[in-house]
């Protein structure tokens, strides 16, 4: 008989191979769905793992691309790694998300024609604290009213898909768009713009705010009080009660901090490679900024390579469909086996397998 | 540490496939095509997706075909064409109106290589060509049979952007129901997007309880005639694609767009050296744009008449925006005999008289 046995303290060889055992079994299985549908599958896993790193036609665009891509995943994945450490549930960052690019758009669109210096940091402000203020609704509410905040911010993601759709098609509109919906693209305004920094790096501001928020996340959970409040929280909070921490005020700054990164990272989204407010902007990195969190465990620099591994997956997938025609659905189920075998292998951190009948107690 | 190990795991697993590659001759023209939607969509990508099938047939000793679908219109879209051009492809179709900003970013960089991009109107730099189908003549001939069924009087039309492009099939559906029914009246729901069936069918739905007998849509999928075929006595038509498998009802007949014959002559002309940048719109006396068999549902007198409209506009005798025609405000915008021209037609953003409801602004 088989069972599972909790671990006194979560293995650290496991911690350290479950990416590994967990990246070859996604290759094993997607390899057999790859074959399934007449492909070869070596050479299907080599165009989405190693292509986009290494291939000398494609390697020099998609590499920054990995950044392009996993900057915002990494961005708002760090401000919910807080929270989610603590014990707050903040599952809405897909709206801060939003509404911070909607904030921060509005400004440099209010702005426009001007250039002037000032433009592009005063719409980073408005972007961060519109995604602050959309996630002080859920704090609010559940230190006021002790709601749930996982509902609540939930479901305010859908009021902000809505009120995204109202703005692509009214206030924010492009005159000159000839009546397709969405605002002026910003990436075409200088003053506005979040442009590459290095021609040919991807670095644009998001990526260098990802990296800061994962250093900054680090020092804050390693080395200040705060983060040991947060620690605690979540892993005893009535020893936090005793210790003086105040939950309340937890939940107000780590939905703050979490929605503030959120609203950041729309706001870089919406002034570089998405360009413009339309109706589809919000194209799931909140959502998926969850799963990079929990990849990355919890932890700053776990999030940072978990960021760039759901990355590579969406960079080499899209290779894999027009280089060897797969279709879209097949990659969706690969990165879904990514993400199954992680979690699945991960079960060995904090359990061992046992064989043999269950000891008397 | 981990993502090192991830690395080399991959490297050693995917290093021999590798060796051989590298030898791989590139002599045959490579031909991309990104759609917007699954090319099992059954209209607008899979019609464009069978143009790619008949292109390699016409030509598949001399080129090869690459295609991407469900890109999103947006940054994504500017990254797979990047990866497209980077991978070998000399002439890449761009088959949705909004891939325009991207394609036309996109070409800027790759001097030598030929984008075309559908229905869309920027030609940026001298290797952009655009081209589009008058659907709007088969909307006259769509309209015509409208206005000849409906017992209830009520059309519906499902627009998906509020575009010049939508207006015109608007204008040109209502306009010829109305010539053979002076007391048709026409309802308009935008759906806000190319594909998204459960979208599509709630529209449908909204249109079918407000007592249209008749559905026209302009997005792309099926699903408008799948709702369509929920309630006895609606009728609707294949949009882009035949739809055939909705015949003999609720699917009456269909607008085909046929793109195959300009994908092969493009790249014929690619391959000859022969090719220069233009802009083409072609109907249906180009053979762009094709009626579907209209069924016995249809009475035949109306068949007949619908049938005569049809070939009186392909032999150009008749233009389906001929006046008198007021615009809906009740100036007027074609006087008796005038015909519209192709420019105001590409930018048209008005309804006709006697049309209900506001474009959206």
């Amino acid at each position: 008989m088989v069972r599972l046995e909790k671990r006194p303290s979560p293995s650290r060889f496991w911690t350290m191979a479950t990416p590994v055992v967990a990246v070859a079994l996604t290759m094993i299985a997607g390899g057999i769905m790859f074959a399934l549908l007449g492909k070869n599958p070596v050479e299907a896993i080599r165009t989405i793992f190693w292509d986009p790193l290494f291939n000398e036609q494609f390697a020099s665009y998609s590499r920054p691309q990995l950044l392009v891509k996993a900057g915002p995943l990494i961005l708002i994945a760090v401000g919910l790694s807080l929270g989610f450490r603590a014990g707050i549930w903040n599952i809405g960052a897909e709206g801060q998300y939003i509404i911070g690019a909607i904030c921060g758009a509005a400004v440099g669109l209010a702005f426009y024609p001007v250039e002037a210096w000032y433009v592009f940091p005063l719409m980073v402000i408005a972007g961060g604290l519109g995604g602050w203020a959309w996630a002080m609704i859920p704090a609010i509410l559940r230190t006021r009213f002790a709601t749930n905040e996982i509902l609540v911010s939930l479901l305010l993601v859908y009021v902000a898909q809505a009120i995204l759709a109202s703005m692509a098609l009214g206030a924010l509109r492009n005159p000159e768009g000839g009546g397709f919906p969405g605002s002026r693209n910003l990436s075409q305004y200088p003053a506005a713009a979040n442009p590459e920094l290095i021609a040919g790096t991807g670095m644009h501001w998001g990526v260098v705010a990802a990296f800061i928020a994962v250093i900054a996340a680090y020092v804050l959970l390693h080395r200040h009080m705060l983060g040991f409040s947060i620690r605690l929280a979540g892993q005893a909070p009535r020893a936090a009660r005793f210790a003086g921490v105040n939950p309340d005020r937890l939940v107000l700054l780590c939905m703050g901090l979490s929605g503030g990164l959120a609203g950041l990272a729309g706001l870089f989204e919406v002034a570089g490679p998405a360009g413009q407010i339309s109706i589809d902007f919000g194209s799931g990195y909140g959502f998926t900024a969850i799963i990079v969190a929990f990849l990355g465990r919890l932890n700053p620099v776990g999030i940072l390579l978990a960021g760039l591994l759901m990355a590579l997956t969406y960079i080499g997938g899209e290779l894999a469909q027009f280089m060897l025609g797969l279709p879209s659905a097949a990659i969706q189920a690969f990165q879904g086996m990514l993400l199954f075998f992680l979690l699945a292998v991960d079960l060995f951190s904090n359990y061992r397998l046992r064989f043999g009948k269950r000891e008397a107690v | 540490m981990q993502r090192r190990t991830l690395l080399t795991t991959a490297a050693m697993g995917l290093g021999l496939s590798m060796v051989g590659r590298a030898a791989f001759a590139q002599d045959k023209l490579k031909v991309g095509f990104i759609y917007v939607g699954p090319i099992g969509d059954g209209g607008w990508t899979f019609q464009h997706d069978q143009g790619r099938l008949a292109l390699e047939a016409a030509l598949g000793d001399k080129i090869e075909t690459v295609y991407q679908e469900s890109v999103p219109e947006g940054a994504d879209s500017e990254r797979v064409l990047t990866q497209m051009a980077l991978s070998g492809c000399k002439i890449i179709f761009t088959t949705s109106f909004g891939y325009m900003d991207a394609t036309n970013a996109v070409a800027a960089k790759f001097p030598d290589v030929m984008f075309e991009h559908a229905t869309g109107f920027k030609r940026d730099s001298a290797n952009v060509s655009t081209y589009n189908a008058r659907f709007y003549e088969g909307r006259a001939v769509m309209g015509t049979i409208a206005g000849r069924m409906t017992k209830s009087n009520k059309i519906g039309y499902i627009g998906s952007f509020p575009i010049p492009e939508v207006i015109q099939g608007i204008n040109s559906s209502f306009i010829h129901a109305k010539k053979v029914n002076p007391d048709v009246s026409i309802s308009v729901v935008w759906a806000y997007t190319w594909f998204d069936p459960a979208k599509e069918a709630d529209a449908a739905k909204a249109l079918i309880e407000q007592g249209v007998d008749v559905i026209l849509a302009h997005t792309d999928s099926t699903a408008v005639l799948a709702e369509a075929a929920k309630t006895p006595g609606v009728i609707g038509f294949g949009q882009a694609s035949d739809m055939a498998e909705y015949k003999p009802s609720p699917r009456v007949s269909s607008i085909i767009d046929n793109w195959g014959p300009y994908y092969i002559e493009r790249v014929q002309a690619l391959l000859d050296g022969t090719y220069a940048q233009k802009d083409t719109w072609a109907g249906i006396g180009g053979g762009e744009v094709k009626i579907g068999e209209i069924t016995d549902a249809v009475p035949a007198e109306v068949k007949a008449e619908a049938e005569a409209l049809a070939a009186s506009i392909a032999d150009g005798s008749y233009h389906p925006f001929t006046g008198p025609l007021n615009k809906q405000d009740g100036s007027v915008w074609l006087a008796e005999g005038e015909r519209a021209d192709d420019g105001t037609l590409s930018g048209l953003n008005f309804y006709v008289e006697g049309i209900v409801g506001d474009i959206p602004k």
